[in-house]
């Protein structure tokens, strides 16, 4: 009795708020709406211009945000997700909670892009990153790394996007051939970790040669650092890519708002706020370039992605063929 | 005590009704993750290969732990040095760093570029090789040693000095006093210890996958947090979480037979002087060696770290604040519910191993499952985000809550059997009988409890990253995200910042407990 006394005295107050400005609710990662993220620049931009209170509310990584907009349901308070990639794109569909978003623009991405619910904003390759002055000539493919005696750290696909990125890389790259690639790669894999914070962070503290991260990493280093000793290794079979997504709620209580957020997306203005925050490629260049210190990052010769449709079926078995082969 | 008679008093009513939220806890997620799975849930190989993988490395983890932590007790109990208050804080020191910094602490000192390997390879011998079940256990041992030395060293501590000095009186030697004296103490104390430590290592997740070397390595928790995110598949999450509580209650179960009461009489409470104890070269050489496997990699966190903290952004200090808000008050709760449990266990004539095992199998809780459990139970309710701290107090204190039994009831134990009856004849019931005998006597391991609990809630992360609201970030979350936007340094200032506000807290509380408890 005390509770629904509660949440209607919460019900009250909520709407007593939305009645005086709109409020329009994204849900994304948690790195996303960090300090150093672009969510405190990006709210800022958009609060300027669309008389509304733009709240995030942050929730771990990519596929835990998925998780928790289907656990909440069609009564979820997200007007907008903001956050899911490529490799999730298909499973959130399915859900049927993802509405058209109406955008369209000419995105500088490697691929076309047609999809009419997700709404692209920033993109990147994964690769694996290494110190120049410890490695002058870093392997050119996956198997010259499997021959070669250097110390790797990845991340578990089961717990972590780009541990996920890593597997659909080498599938999608080798096919039937994959499990002989991650057989030849066990013996260069130090260890496998949670996330991505443990993995670089073990990386940068020299436990391994190499970290799987983005080509985009040493921009960090290099703009925010001034350090440039840190590059990412191209090769051969080209790299996976990780496109991000924002896709407009079906049930959204504002939908011209959500809408205006995600055309304010695609502008330049949220846009050029993207690379020093996300340290990702803008899915639009803005107007007056990448910022510098951009153009010193490898561009693969081939740029690698499993259909959207197609990648939830892969994953599976290339994580039954992974399981296997690390086991051993 | 068995032929009192049994009272329900408000004390008792409070303590059923601890035992029922507990189990709401555990049950109510449980529940609402199998009411909302869409598929029916099955258990696959790979799952029962994890729960195989579990149980081998936290059986290790315990019993190395709880092994070297008995001589190390012992020298700590029976030595007075200078530096020994100091040693007894550090010793909580470990234990209450959030893993990822102690992984990369300790991978300072073993790992490929580390200390040791650097020196080995000074004399040209191949670097260290910590990457395996070794190095799981390795990082068990370094958070759970110093835990299992202080709870055995409480049990030491409580044996009366009268004991001592009549044994120092009947000519006792080491041999005769530890048969007589620290056997039965030993057989009271250690079984809690080990299952404590069981049960924490059971549900370590992050580490042993760093450490493990890759997915052979994969423990329940992993299987979980894979059947929420990767496969989204609720009811294996509620299967697998069920599966990790059955294990947690059978060790506990078990444990809480096999542990024989101790039978030590009543003492004075005085300060405890031995003269048994010999040969102080081996106690101060082993002291020497745990105080280094234990000091090295925090001094190599706190060189990471110290350089960066006083130079953090505002908003990690507005999280520091926050953190020490939740930590105080989980440590009300978490203190609370164990006195309360405590007392309950210790009059209830049947069903006390019961009670005492629901409090403790809260470790065995996967925090992904009780978070999302909760979600889905709060969210028809209210905004489960404007609760994030709250629930994340309440989590916490659970979560510390065995810790504080541990402590709690022995000595609980202990007074009623010493002075219960006086109590009895004298009448004294209720807030009289709290203040004039159990206060007195149950300051030492109230403090020790309140402090344990306030520095591992500081330092959990917890449910609070499932809840999290950008504005509300807790000390732990916001080094996370420091770490996620590559700002390892400043991450490394903000573990220094919360090990020492952790140690702070603790520290004062212990403290506090101890105040005069030794004049």
């Amino acid at each position: 009795m005390k509770t629904s006394i509660f949440a209607a005295g919460f019900c009250v107050i909520a709407s007593m708020a939305t009645a005086e400005t709109p409020v329009l609710t994204v849900y994304t990662y948690d790195s996303f709406v960090s300090d150093w993220g672009p969510g405190p620049a990006v709210e800022k931009a958009f609060e300027a211009t669309c008389g509304c209170d733009l709240q995030f509310v942050g929730t771990g990584d990519g596929a835990a945000l998925l998780a928790r907009i289907r656990l909440e349901g069609a009564r979820t308070k997200a007007d907008v997700v903001l956050g899911l990639d490529t490799n999730l794109t298909a499973t959130a569909a399915e859900t049927g909670l993802f509405a058209p978003s109406g955008i369209s623009a000419k995105y500088d991405l490697p691929i076309a892009w047609d999809d009419a619910t997700f709404v692209p904003y920033d993109w990147g390759y994964f690769a694996f990153v290494y110190d120049k002055t410890k490695l002058a000539t870093p392997p050119a493919d996956f198997k010259e790394l499997a021959a070669s005696d250097l110390k790797i750290v990845i991340q578990d696909p089961r717990s972590s996007t780009p541990g996920l990125g890593l597997l659909l890389w080498v599938k999608d790259a080798y096919g039937d051939q994959a499990p002989m690639i991650w057989e030849g790669l066990s013996d260069n894999i130090v260890t496998v970790t949670k996330g991505w914070s443990e993995a670089y962070g073990m990386f940068l503290e020299g436990e391994a040669d190499m970290v799987l991260s983005y080509t985009t990493s040493p921009a960090y280093h290099l703009i925010a650092e001034q350090d440039d000793t840190k590059a990412a290794a191209p090769f051969a079979e080209g790299h996976y890519m990780q496109i991000e997504v924002a896709a407009k709620l079906a049930g959204t209580g504002q939908p011209e708002l959500a809408e205006k957020f995600l055309q304010f997306m695609v502008s330049d203005e949220f846009q050029s706020i993207i690379p020093t925050t996300n340290w990702m490629y803008p899915a639009i260049t803005p107007a007056e370039g990448l910022p510098d210190g951009f153009e010193t990052l490898i561009t693969p010769a081939k740029s690698l992605l499993v259909p959207a449709g197609q990648a939830d079926a892969l994953r599976d078995a290339a994580l039954a063929e992974w399981l296997t082969a690390l086991s051993k | 005590m068995a032929d009192r008679a049994f009272k329900i008093t408000p004390l008792i009513r409070a303590g059923f009704g601890a035992v029922l939220l507990l189990l709401a806890l555990i049950i109510v997620p449980l529940a609402a993750l199998l009411w909302r799975a869409e598929t029916p849930a099955a258990l696959g190989a790979a799952d029962w290969a994890a729960v195989r993988f579990t149980l081998l490395q936290a059986t290790l983890s315990a019993g190395i732990s709880v092994g070297l932590a008995v001589p190390v007790a012992r020298a700590l109990a029976r030595r007075q040095f200078v530096g020994r208050g100091l040693l007894i804080t550090l010793l909580g020191a470990p234990f209450i760093l959030p893993v990822i910094v102690a992984v990369l602490g300790l991978l300072a000192v073993f790992g490929r570029s580390g200390i040791l390997s650097t020196i080995l390879g000074w004399v040209g011998l191949p670097p260290v090789h910590i990457y395996g079940l070794h190095g799981v256990v390795l990082a068990h041992v370094f958070f759970n040693l110093p835990l299992a030395t202080r709870l055995i060293l409480q049990g030491w501590l409580a044996i009366p000095a009268e004991r001592f000095r009549l044994a120092a009186s009947l000519g006792f030697g080491p041999r005769d006093v530890a048969r007589v004296l620290e056997y039965p103490m030993l057989r009271s104390t250690l079984p809690g210890a080990f299952m404590v430590i069981f049960l924490i290592c059971m549900t370590s997740f992050a580490v042993v996958l760093a450490l493990g070397g890759g997915p052979k390595s994969t423990t329940v928790e992993l299987a979980i947090y894979q059947a929420f995110r990767f496969d989204f598949d609720l009811g294996r999450a509620a299967l697998l979480a069920g599966l990790q509580f059955t294990m947690g209650a059978i060790a506990a179960d078990v444990m809480l037979r096999v542990s024989v009461r101790s039978m030590m009489g009543g003492g004075l409470d005085r300060t405890v002087e031995r003269w048994d104890a010999t040969a102080g070269w081996r106690d101060a050489l082993l002291l020497g060696a745990v105080a280094l496997f234990l000091i090295v990699p925090l001094g190599m966190i706190l060189m990471d770290g110290l350089p960066y903290v006083f130079s953090l952004p505002a908003s990690v200090y507005q999280a520091a604040g926050r953190s020490l808000g939740v930590a105080l008050v989980s440590m009300v709760i978490s203190t609370g519910l164990a006195l309360l449990l405590a007392l309950l266990v210790v009059r209830l004539r049947r069903g006390a191993v019961l009670v005492e095992s629901i409090g403790y199998i809260t470790l065995a809780a996967s925090p992904l499952v009780i978070g999302a459990g909760l979600f889905i139970v709060l969210f028809p309710l209210t905004d489960p985000v404007a609760l994030a701290l709250p629930v994340t107090a309440l989590v916490n204190a659970v979560m510390s809550l065995p810790f504080a039994l541990r402590t709690l009831v022995p000595a609980v134990r202990e007074v009623e059997n010493t002075y219960g009856r006086l109590a009895d004849s004298l009448a004294m019931s209720g807030w009289v009988r709290m203040r004039l005998v159990m206060w007195p006597r149950l300051r030492r391991p109230l403090g020790f409890s309140a402090g344990l609990a306030a520095a591992l809630s500081m330092g959990d992360l917890g449910v609070i990253a499932l809840f999290s609201d950008p504005n509300g970030a807790t000390l732990p979350l916001q080094m996370y995200r420091l770490m996620a936007a590559y700002r390892m340094d400043q991450a490394a200032g903000a573990a220094v910042l919360l090990l020492g506000m952790s140690l702070l807290l603790f520290w004062v509380f212990d403290r506090g407990g101890r105040a005069d408890a030794d004049v």
